[in-house]
């Protein structure tokens, strides 16, 4: 079967006044119908402009490379250069679910009439049809007095009924793929409980694929069935989630979860990942994760070794200059 | 001399809410008739969702909120500060006593004043130093024991990192030598790898420079990681407080068990059991009467229902109080 979603060696540039920056470099994706792919990775890892190269939503600054492919429905959605044909895309076959739904609104437009519009614009619908298939949404994800909520503002909804608003959009126009972008982080964590349910139970019952950004390494064990961990721009090790978090490989994996404050085990002690993200305008050559490994072998610290995933066990793939260094 | 460093005596903040101008005003209490007492030395956690009152707890101590009801007092070695009357030559030496770490790294630091100036600032606000040259002691001295870079002093924020900018706003709090630090989300807005780095200086610099934290946080894991002891408040009070390895092994009050299995587990296999609470937070404008958590509560008595049982902490245990309404729903 064909993948939903593929994504092949995909590079993202930007323009700047200080020079051109490498966002993403060589990353290669793919997603089947009905499954989660989890995308963790520090800020400015690469996240964002992975899951809104898809979209084509980066800035008018954005170089791709020839090479790079994003293939949905045979179609590489990188050539499309006309509005209908990005149409097609954003809001219809792909929806995404962005970090802070009260940003995500309009605040001087009624949740309804944001609703109702955008799905107008991508089924033929009249106005009575949309409201009604938005009301049905907004019961289906959960928010009590439908109806009413239908006629309010943005301001008038509390963070999680907001964000539960917002999902009940993106999902309206039935998309294929679902792009969340950090959904839960700015929520609090029985609430954040409530919405990973809530969007397990979707993600169930509409058969879509799910692109799952976020930090948080517990989310991602919850929800994703793969797992993809990005470090400045590029993929370091990707697999089946039970894999990549029980039987992490790459140093930076690794040093992840030892990051992470463990309420089971209260007598471990934090360990720190040394160094700093560096800056994307100083990005290191070849093995991108070097300057910081805590154990880097000769060729890995002149950058010797070029980066590229190699598999280690069926499903997991890792970068193969990092999984000597352990 | 008191073992104690703050004493929270029934202390209650609230606001003036108008809707608009023809309206009647309301009280908005944020802070409900809560007493905590922290001990000289320790990592005190104060825990919570948004809208439950704890940044405005921390601020009521160190004076940045008026307080309604009841008292703060400071204990210091030599006397103590009563923040309900204390007048503003005091304040400012209470100031120098007391400090604030912020939550965004990115906000808290002025984009035009190097890192040198940032952290000198509060010595010349309090005049504590002299000269400039003993000030610039002081600053080269706190900024090597918050592992900031000498050579970064002479640079502006925008060069370094969350993680380096919040080492910087350590540092600026801790340059008067102050001996009580509230943490107000102070990893919030940071990477997990770099959230260890800055709790693990939080906790060095605690046995270097003796210092006491009110450490204030929505993360439990980190919480449960460096508190010694823990504060649950839900809606302006405190609803269970105890030793964080007895809180977090034997939960009585059910919005601590429900935060607990809230907590996404790492392990994949492991499908989480949440106690999914219904619904959300009620708003502070109306609460509910009697136990405020009724309306969420997954097992309340008839009693708790109809808003009978009013709220306030007893001893379930050695230094574990729970919620009295709530000990019994289970």
């Amino acid at each position: 079967m064909a993948h939903l979603l593929e994504i092949n060696n995909l590079d993202v540039k930007f323009d700047t006044d200080e020079g051109r920056i490498t966002a993403i470099e060589n990353v290669s994706l793919s997603l089947d119908q009905g499954k989660v792919l989890g995308i963790v990775g520090e800020s400015g890892s690469g996240k964002s402009v992975t899951a809104k190269s898809i979209m084509q939503l980066n800035p008018g600054n954005t170089i791709y490379n020839d090479t790079a492919e994003i293939i949905i429905d045979d179609e590489n959605v990188l050539k499309f250069t006309s509005k209908n044909d990005l149409k097609k895309i954003r809001g219809g076959k792909v929806s995404m679910i962005f970090q802070e739904p009260m940003a995500s609104f309009a605040p001087a437009i009624k949740i309804g009439y944001q609703m109702v519009e955008q799905l107008m614009l991508h089924k033929p619908l009249d106005k009575k049809e949309a409201k009604n298939i938005s009301i049905d949404m907004l019961n289906r994800v959960g928010i009590a007095d439908a109806e009413k909520r239908f006629n309010q503002y943005a301001f008038e909804l509390s963070g999680g009924m907001r964000q539960r608003a917002m999902i009940a959009m993106a999902l309206s126009t039935m998309p294929k793929l679902l792009l969340a972008d950090e959904p839960t982080t700015a929520l609090d964590v029985t609430i954040q409980a409530q919405v990973i349910n809530l969007m397990k139970d979707i993600i169930k019952e509409f058969n879509m694929g799910v692109i799952f950004i976020t930090h948080d390494l517990g989310v991602i064990a919850q929800v994703a069935d793969d797992v993809a961990v990005m470090y400045l721009g590029s993929v370091v090790e990707k697999g089946p989630v039970n894999e990549i978090l029980k039987n992490p490989k790459h140093p930076y994996t690794k040093g992840l979860l030892n990051a992470l404050p463990d309420i089971n085990n209260l007598d471990a002690p934090l360990k720190p990942i040394p160094g700093n993200i560096p800056s994307p305008l100083d990005r290191p050559s070849a093995c991108v994760f070097r300057t910081r490994c805590p154990n880097p072998t000769h060729d890995c610290k002149e950058g010797n070794i070029e980066m590229g995933l190699i598999e280690v066990e069926p499903g997991h793939w890792v970068d193969q200059c990092c999984v000597n260094c352990g | 001399m008191s073992e104690n460093i703050v004493s929270v005596n029934n202390l209650s903040v609230s606001f003036d809410y108008q809707e608009n101008f023809l309206s009647k005003k309301q009280k908005i209490k944020a802070v409900n008739n809560i007493n905590i007492k922290i001990k000289k030395g320790s990592f005190f956690g104060l825990v919570g969702e948004s809208g439950s009152g704890k940044t405005t707890l921390g601020r009521a101590i160190l004076g940045a909120n008026k307080i309604s009801q009841g008292n703060v007092i400071f204990h210091d070695d030599e006397r103590d500060f009563d923040l309900t009357r204390i007048t503003a030559k005091e304040m400012k030496d209470y100031r120098k006593k007391a400090q604030l770490i912020f939550q965004d790294p990115y906000a808290a630091l002025s984009p035009r004043m190097t890192v040198r100036d940032i952290i000198a600032e509060p010595l010349e606000v309090m005049k504590i130093t002299n000269s400039r040259q003993e000030t610039d002691e002081k600053v080269r001295e706190i900024a090597s024991k918050c592992r900031l870079n000498l050579e970064h002093l002479r640079r502006y924020p925008h060069a370094f990192s969350g993680g380096q900018r919040q080492r910087i706003s350590i540092a600026r709090a801790l340059v008067s030598n102050p001996k009580f630090i509230v943490a107000d989300e102070s990893v919030a807005a940071l990477d997990v790898s770099i959230q260890a780095d800055i709790l693990n200086l939080l906790k060095q610099l605690q046995n270097e420079l003796n210092l006491t934290y009110l450490f204030i946080s929505h993360d439990l894991s980190v919480v449960a990681h460096v508190c010694d002891i823990v504060a649950v408040m839900y809606l302006g009070h405190i609803v269970e407080m105890a030793p964080s390895r007895k809180l977090f092994s034997n939960p009585r009050h059910s919005y601590t068990k429900a935060l607990l299995s809230s907590i996404p587990s790492i392990d994949p296999e492991n499908k989480s059991t949440a106690i999914e609470l219904k619904g959300e937070i009620p708003s502070a404008m109306d609460p509910p009467s009697g136990c405020v958590f009724r309306t969420r509560c997954p097992n309340p008595t008839h009693d708790c229902k109809e808003g009978n049982i009013e709220m306030g902490l007893i001893q379930v245990e050695p230094d574990h109080w729970v919620d009295q309404c709530c000990v019994n729903c289970g």
